[in-house]
């Protein structure tokens, strides 16, 4: 009898559907990973595009499909997609700050086949977590998240850890256990888009890291079989890069409001590369063929160190995003290796974060 | 904690899908995927809360009838076991 954790072939096959609704959003944290020209970009996919999007995505072996946003639930006819994503036999994630939901809408899309929500909490008390929100929200997110689990749903809560709340970690784990979450994942900011214009409020300290990161591994050990807990490292206290997305246009397809089919989702936010649109070519096509999904596919485009790094096939270099927003150069080595020429960009971004203490946030614009 | 006695069930955020693709079995959960061999898929199939270890293996025994009982006993155990670490099967008897 075996179980091995999927993927695990080699071959570039998409697992994930991340089908970014509409960027629209009651909340406006200031680490948001949406575009910051996000306005620009319209919900311009009708509900049968994405169906068919769907259906093309299973097609090419899609088997996991977030619901995500912006706000998801801004959708009217979100319960249309879950049941075409029921149909196709997704396993269909709910990702949401949960502040337009309703106890009778939650309902509605649990018997259309919902098989999880993913609910936001911004930290562990009402001020401080409406405070990251931007909105008076706390009580109904936790009121949201008893809702799930009383409707039979499995619960994911999702804190995205920075400065001001990495010292509550062991109270996020507390309320998660509280609410009887089965899955906590513990996000350090990645800084990117709205984040990184806020990093020097937002990028905690290494004790502060090294703290929370060991109180979660003991959580995670405690809470074995009950609740899964996931802590996020952020890659500026890391040795080596994270294998964003699992390596580009590997294992993941984002789809973004406008209809852009990316192999992340802040790719379209690169110069230099065109992404197609779902409305105008399959995804097949799209994965297949086009320049943009193999612009950083393979070694061939990977510079030293990492061509002839051995952790070449373990991070794939890292993540383009950050190399690019960094140095300039998308193509570069992610600087938040310890190989990378550019390190010192993450030296003197950690050396020069303020210490501790209440910032002022530039907030997601509306 | 899995044992001969217990009735696994399936956790309400574990769904089995066939995947066409690669012509396997998978276990589906929040962003994650496990896939499962054939003797692996007919286990999970089986852990419904009604049926205990031993039920399982009387049924996996009829349709491997070359397999030792007691090496399919051993194997199923430690399979629910590495599930229930994962939170993937509990104990339906509790």
């Amino acid at each position: 009898m075996t179980e091995k954790p999927a993927p695990h072939d080699l071959e570039p096959r998409p697992y994930t559907l991340v089908a970014e609704l509409t960027y629209r959003c009651p909340l406006r944290c200031p680490y948001c990973s949406n575009p910051t020209d996000w306005a620009r970009h319209d919900d311009a996919l009708s509900t049968e595009d994405w169906l068919r999007i769907f259906r093309e995505a299973e097609d090419l072996g899609v088997v996991q499909l977030n619901l995500t946003g912006g706000e998801p639930l801004v959708r009217d006819d979100l319960e249309r997609l879950v049941e075409g994503a029921r149909a196709l036999d997704l396993y269909t994630n709910l990702i949401t700050s949960a502040i337009p939901l309703t106890r009778e809408r939650l309902a509605g899309l649990a018997a259309r086949g919902l098989n999880n929500v993913q609910i936001s909490i911004q930290d562990v008390s009402a001020p401080a977590s409406d405070r990251i929100a931007g909105l008076v929200s706390f009580e109904r997110k936790l009121q949201a998240a008893r809702w799930v689990k009383e409707l039979g749903l499995p619960l994911t809560v999702n804190t995205v850890l920075h400065r001001d709340n990495l010292d509550h970690v062991a109270e996020v784990i507390g309320l998660a256990e509280t609410l009887s979450a089965d899955r906590l994942e513990l996000a350090n900011t990645q800084y990117l888009g709205w984040a990184l214009r806020n990093r020097a409020q937002l990028l905690p300290t290494r004790e502060q890291l090294d703290r929370a990161r060991e109180i979660a591994r003991a959580a995670r050990k405690r809470l074995q079989g009950r609740m899964e807990v996931l802590f996020v490292t952020p890659d500026y206290y890391a040795q080596y890069p994270k294998a964003c997305m699992d390596g580009w246009g590997r294992r993941f397809l984002v789809v973004s409001p406008d209809g852009l089919v990316l192999p992340c989702h802040a790719a379209h936010t690169l110069p230099g590369l065109t992404f197609d649109n779902a409305k105008n070519a399959s995804l097949a096509d799209i994965w297949r063929a086009s320049p943009a999904f193999n612009a950083f596919r393979g070694e061939a485009w990977m510079p030293e160190p990492c061509r002839s790094c051995e952790r070449r096939t373990i991070d794939f270099g890292g993540c383009r995003c950050q190399a690019f927003h960094l140095t300039g150069d998308a193509a570069a080595t992610d600087p938040v290796c310890t190989l990378s020429s550019d390190h010192h960009i993450i030296e003197e971004a950690i050396r020069d974060a303020p210490a501790p203490a209440p910032a002022a946030f530039e907030y997601r614009a509306r | 904690m899995i044992s001969a006695g217990s009735r696994p069930r399936l956790a309400a955020k574990a769904r089995l899908r066939w995947d066409r693709k690669g012509e396997r079995h998978m276990l589906l959960y929040p962003e994650r995927g496990l896939v499962l061999n054939a003797t692996a898929a007919d286990v999970v199939q089986l852990c419904t809360g009604e049926l205990t270890v031993e039920a399982i293996v009387e049924k996996l025994a009829e349709k491997y009838p070359t397999q030792p009982r007691e090496d399919l006993e051993r194997e199923i155990l430690t399979f629910l076991g590495r599930l229930a670490e994962r939170g993937l099967v509990s104990d339906g008897g509790d």
